[in-house]
């Protein structure tokens, strides 16, 4: 898509695996492997999409990118410094660039400060600016998230979901970052709330260049937001592309599965559409299946999906897929990733069932 | 549906009022509405609406004081469950209204195996014994898809994932074969296909135990795909009511209208920015004597500040509270 632009956050094999303590003597006994070898690059001023359900690993990553844990493995190099490895002192100065906004408005703002004191508070830990340079600088951010400068003395309670969440935003700009993880930034927030977050999202990310990883599970609102899109299944990047591509012509299973049940509002599409109901739940990412880790509930798996891990594949320029349907070396010409044809009857039969 | 037929819910003028140290709050202010036999009701609105106040005021289910049922009628067939105190109401409960709460994690009781949650109902209000009781627990686990029932009756909540827990809930629900069953946000906690599962689980069920349906959610997805009638509730009045077809695709209140633009679509063509609705919910404070969208409405004139507007008829079976005419001018 982007070619020529530069990327801004690059990361490759990043494993974040939690130890399950037991027995006697509390010995590591296994992990959960939370997120298991996830690689992707975001390009400077675009928004990154992460999608999936609940457990997937999603969250993990977009702390897991900005050091909020110690990572089990990869590299995470944003900006020509790899975050991953970075001593704690050069890390706290690389800590303005990067910076995120966490989903619940309600217990990411600490109900003691005020409004001032909560967005200025990244000020105070970074900067040796005079008072009342932090003031103006706190006003600036107000009137940038929408916040009336008359209630910079407020405590968070007097305010609603959607203003918290200006808050949290305002806190997140306040040094002037270049990226920005938002995880689930308007789970928590009222239908009519909600297109009022993204569009101020949005109109940050063109005034300051930012570039975002946007975390969410809400598929219609990544479709709007998102340049490229990623979905994740149990710690695992199943599928990414350019936006447009992964909703018009997904290729994973769990993709198509995924998109197909997302409700929408509109009756008469609703009884004319096809649903693809999973079956089951999502396993443990302690214990994760052999093979493919979504074999157990794909409705299209056969033997080799239960013996192998799938590799990842471009089907597409920027269109990457890890599927055995995916056909790994694509007839010369084409455009690539013609799906496997064999086993057909399976096929068949998984998608009736 | 059966148009014509006697409504097994009929809820006219349902009134209900906060006393909190702060003033009155009205939550839920003159909403009717029934439920005919078999029918599969939607409401939707957002957090603050009154939907689930709503819902809870016709049980008795709201603490009291804070809460108070100023006004109004819930019969029930030829009952008025306002006005059979609280052993009529709890026969009712359980009983001929189940109810599926939203938050399968909290609602199921952590210390109780998921056996006796079930069986509960059974032999309360149906007298079973013990051995009848399980039986009938395995065939409604089996009935809401849970593989394996006769051995994970004694299994406690814990050990049931979120979409499994909230398959039993329904059974709870399901146990006494109610006349009505009000499910308040019950997927919105389970991720998407999971909820898909739940979905379709229900759809299965009404067709087999032809009961009707209540559904309370924010998801206009949701409701499009299952309700045969949707109510859009607003500042603890009704706004909307009418067919799902004829609401989603004319709909006539401003604020329907705006929700149903404001979400971004997985088909078509993308918008280059969200339509939003400016402002911020009502504060229910006052008995309303104004419209309580007019402060976020893109059509309000001076009528809607002087007049808090009643539900007038505009098709068959659709209806809206407003002064404006969605078909241009004023009504």
């Amino acid at each position: 898509m982007s070619a020529e632009k530069r990327k801004l956050v690059q990361v490759s094999n990043l494993k974040m695996h939690f130890p399950i303590y037991g027995g006697l003597m509390r010995r590591q006994v296994g992990a959960v492997k939370a997120v298991d070898g996830v690689s992707f690059d975001i390009y400077e001023g675009e928004t990154l999409g992460v999608v999936g359900e609940s457990g997937c690993g999603k969250s993990t990553v977009g702390r897991a990118v900005l050091r909020l844990y110690e990572v089990t493995d990869g590299s995470v190099v944003i900006d020509g410094e790899d975050v991953a490895t970075l001593s704690p002192e050069k890390l706290r100065k690389k800590r303005p660039s990067m910076q995120m906004v966490f989903q619940d408005p309600q217990a990411s703002l600490n109900s003691r400060m005020t409004v001032a004191g909560i967005i200025g508070e990244p000020l105070d830990e970074h900067t040796r600016w005079p008072r009342a340079k932090k003031l103006d600088r706190i006003y600036e951010l107000m009137d940038a998230v929408g916040l009336n400068r008359d209630f910079a003395n407020r405590y968070p309670h007097a305010f609603s979901g959607g203003q918290r969440q200006r808050i949290g935003i305002a806190r997140a700009l306040a040094l002037n970052p270049k990226f920005i993880v938002c995880d689930e930034p308007i789970a928590a927030l009222d239908v009519s709330i909600q297109a009022q977050v993204v569009n101020l999202l949005e109109e940050l990310q063109e005034e300051f260049g930012l570039t975002y990883l946007f975390i969410s599970h809400d598929l219609s609102m990544v479709r709007h937001i998102a340049d490229r899109v990623a979905v994740m299944y149990l710690g695992k990047i199943v599928e990414v592309a350019p936006v447009q591509v992964i909703y018009d012509d997904p290729r994973h299973p769990y993709t198509e599965a995924l998109l197909s049940a997302v409700p929408e509002p509109d009756p008469s599409l609703e009884s004319r559409k096809e649903r693809v109901v999973l079956k089951g739940d999502v396993p443990s990412p302690a214990n994760p299946p052999k093979g493919c880790n979504f074999c157990t509930r794909c409705p299209k798996a056969f033997e080799l999906c239960h013996q192998t891990e799938p590799e990842t594949v471009e089907v597409s320029p920027g269109h990457f897929v890890a599927c055995h349907l995916i056909d790994k070396n694509p007839t010369a010409g084409g455009t690539g990733g013609a799906r496997v044809e064999h086993d057909q009857g399976k096929i068949q039969q998984g998608e009736d069932a | 549906m059966p148009d014509g037929a006697t409504p097994v819910l009929d809820v006219k003028d349902l009134k209900t009022v906060f006393n909190t140290r702060s003033g009155e709050v009205h939550a839920v202010n003159s909403v009717s509405f029934d439920l005919k036999p078999g029918e599969l009701l939607g409401v939707v609105g957002e957090s603050g609406s009154g939907k689930s106040v709503t819902m809870m005021s016709l049980l008795g289910l709201l603490p009291s004081p804070p809460a108070e049922v100023r006004e109004g009628s819930v019969m029930l067939g030829d009952r008025d469950l306002l006005k059979i105190g609280e052993d009529g109401l709890r026969k009712v409960r359980g009983r001929e209204v189940g109810f599926v709460f939203q938050d399968p994690m909290t609602s199921l009781n952590p210390v109780f195996t998921v056996g006796f949650q079930i069986a509960e109902p059974l032999r309360k209000h149906l007298g079973m014994s013990k051995a009848q009781a399980r039986d009938r627990s395995v065939e409604l686990l089996e009935l809401v898809g849970i593989p394996d029932a006769r051995r994970r009756l004694g299994d406690y909540p814990h050990q049931f994932s979120g979409g499994m827990r909230q398959r039993v809930m329904i059974a709870i629900a399901l146990a006494c074969d109610p006349k009505v069953l009000i499910a308040d946000e019950p997927t919105t906690a389970l991720d998407v296909t999971i909820q898909a599962q739940i979905l379709e689980l229900v759809k299965e069920l009404r067709h087999k135990l032809g009961m009707a349906i209540i559904w309370i959610t924010h998801d206009l997805g949701v409701i499009a795909g299952i309700a045969d009638r949707v109510m859009v509730m607003y500042g603890g009045q009704v706004a909307e009511q009418g067919p799902v077809r004829e609401v989603f695709s004319n709909p006539a209140h401003p604020y329907t209208r705006a929700l149903l633009q404001t979400m971004p679509k997985l088909h078509g063509a993308r918008e280059a920015k969200l339509r939003v609705i400016e402002g911020q919910p009502p504060i229910l404070g006052r008995h309303p004597t104004s419209c309580p969208f007019m402060a976020r409405c893109a059509h309000a004139f001076d009528r809607c500040a002087r007049e808090n507007p009643v539900r007038r008829d505009i098709g068959t079976g659709h209806d809206v509270a407003c002064h404006w005419d969605h078909r241009g001018g004023t009504a």
